[in-house]
């Protein structure tokens, strides 16, 4: 008894550690104060305020285009070469599999200083480009592992089969393979959406000085100070996510493979 | 930040033990070229070109090789830099692991209805942004913030936490501590309880049944923890900014601070340095990750 109560409080304990940042910054997105350190009373103001500057939507705009076509893209290179991965022999597999981990163990700082040389390299300008480029580099391995273990639970009868009955191999990945492995394709997707929307280190060194995704705003003003609007948008896309967690776990919860999409 | 490489520490070794080809279409494999050309042109040949970098001088007339951006990293402020982060880094790792360890066992146990219940738990504070989460640690640390408001009100000696390293600890604690739970939580929830059961009908008692079979049959997902939790607070330079103050620096900040300025052959040299630490410490993990079914080694 006495250890279930240990134990209550110590999860507790590191809840309390991992939320209380967010609590803070929830709170500050309501104070009437326009300084971080004191409370001002409660107000509205900051969310009525937000919707109208436009660097702040600026960034909001481009960190979501960022995110939605990089993931996008990175979700379609992902796929097709996962599946081709796994139709290979064990020398070529390994050594495509162990460069596919290497932005995954890399320091972040290498992998954006390294594009950033790369692009400058090339003459090519640093942009919007060159960020949905890095993004989708970095993108395209959480695809590919979140797809391959949906590859080797299938059966390659089924596909057979289904050349056997006549289709052709485009229309037999699209009847057959895809429905058998979407599930892995869209933990790809969400995972590359999430990794790219909370990227910093490697927009920082490549996005050149015309754009900013929110991150990098956030960035430029640690020093003068953040904007309370960007607390309330902060707030906003967080109690978002957290509803939409809240709806898929609830209409999750009725099957018994819930664990598998994480896994 | 590398949420999946956490949640799926076995992808890359199960994969290695499914023979041939589950498509049975050799053609199949020429679908895996875009990427290919992809990989060899953002991820092959940056880190050719920064190695490149590196190892040049800059020197516009004469651009020779030479070791003197690497040698850089003896610099006394560069190399105490150097020392600090991986002094910083391995205090952190370690306090990740002591908190994390007891947390996973408890969850691995709990009768959750769901398992994603939990994970979701751990992984939702990521979705705010990072920095901003990490700024509102200056609320709650500063001479006039949160703790430090209820110390005063209660009494007690003011503390001085923020700009000192015990602040970029908690800082690196805090934003890295998910990476370390998820991975041993999903390699706790793995184990077999029968080989739990079997081992306390043969007479251990619960700390031996810890130490012979639920430690060893863990070490996978802590030596992913570790990686996961080690090679980002190594080579942070945003939780020294935010946290640190200016006083401390961080070989992260050394590298940023190069090619802030446009010193990018100095600063290439030391991330070549960064690059071999990462591979000393992978290396070393490998080693004690017997089935080969960690970050495994690039």
């Amino acid at each position: 008894m006495v250890k279930r109560i240990m134990e209550k409080f110590y999860v507790g304990l590191i809840l309390l550690f991992l939320y209380a940042p967010i609590f803070v910054l929830i709170v500050l997105s309501f104070n009437q104060a326009k300084s971080r350190s004191k409370w001002g009373g409660f107000t509205l103001h900051w969310y009525r305020e937000l919707f109208k500057n436009k660097y702040i939507m600026n960034a909001l705009y481009t960190t979501l285009i960022i995110a939605l076509l990089s993931a996008l893209i990175a979700t379609i290179i992902g796929t097709v070469a996962a599946i081709a991965i796994s139709s290979m022999r064990k020398p070529p597999r390994t050594i495509l599999i162990g460069i596919t981990n290497i932005p995954l163990l890399n320091a972040d700082i290498v992998t954006g200083l390294s594009l950033m040389l790369l692009f400058v390299a090339l003459r090519f300008t640093l942009g919007f480009t060159s960020v949905l480029i890095s993004h989708i580099t970095f993108n395209i391995p959480y695809v590919i592992l979140s797809v391959m273990p949906k590859i080797r639970q299938l059966s390659p009868n089924t596909y057979e089969a289904a050349l056997d009955l006549g289709a052709s191999p485009i229309y037999a990945f699209f009847k057959v393979i895809l429905p058998d492995i979407f599930p892995g394709v869209l933990t790809g997707f969400f995972l590359a959406f999430t990794m790219s929307l909370d990227d910093f280190v490697i927009t920082h060194f490549t996005k050149g000085p015309q754009i900013n995704t929110l991150s990098t705003k956030i960035y430029t003003e640690v020093r003068k100070g953040i904007k309370p609007e960007i607390y309330a948008l902060s707030t906003l896309m967080f109690i978002a996510v957290l509803l939409l967690l809240v709806i898929i776990n609830r209409r999750n919860a009725d099957k018994k493979d819930t664990i598998k999409k994480f896994d | 930040m590398k949420l999946f490489n956490i949640t799926n520490t076995k992808t890359n070794s199960s994969s290695n033990k499914n023979g041939g080809s589950s498509l049975g279409n050799d053609k199949v494999k020429w679908l895996s070229l875009p990427y290919i050309v992809w990989m060899i042109g953002f991820i092959i040949l940056p880190l050719l070109v920064i190695i490149y970098y590196g190892l040049t001088s800059g020197n516009k007339l004469k651009n020779l090789f030479t070791l003197g951006n690497i040698r850089l990293i003896l610099d006394p402020t560069n190399f105490k830099a150097l020392r600090l982060s991986l002094e910083l880094s391995l205090i952190s790792t370690l306090i990740c692991l002591l908190l994390a360890y007891p947390l996973a066992m408890i969850l691995s146990r709990s009768r959750m209805k769901s398992n994603n219940f939990i994970v979701m738990i751990i992984i939702l504070p990521m979705w705010m942004n990072f920095l901003l989460r990490t700024i509102a640690w200056q609320n709650i640390l500063e001479r006039t913030g949160i703790i430090n408001t209820v110390l005063n009100f209660l009494k007690l000696p003011t503390l001085n936490i923020i700009n000192t390293p015990l602040a970029i600890v908690l800082g690196m604690v805090y934003n890295f501590l998910p990476f370390m739970v998820l991975p041993i939580y999903n390699v706790l929830i793995k184990i077999d309880k029968d080989v739990v059961a079997a081992a306390r009908d043969l007479g251990a008692n619960s700390i031996q049944t810890f130490l012979k079979i639920i430690l060893p049959l863990s070490i996978p997902g802590v030596i992913s923890g570790i990686t996961m939790v080690f090679v980002p607070s190594l080579t942070t330079f945003v939780i020294s900014t935010i946290l640190g103050g200016s006083k401390i620096i961080l070989i992260g900040n050394v590298i940023e601070q190069h090619f802030r300025v446009g010193n990018w052959h100095a600063g290439s040299g030391l991330s070549i340095v960064l690059m071999f630490f990462i591979l000393v410490s992978m290396a070393i993990l490998s080693k004690y990750d017997k089935e080969g079914e960690g970050g495994s080694l690039w």
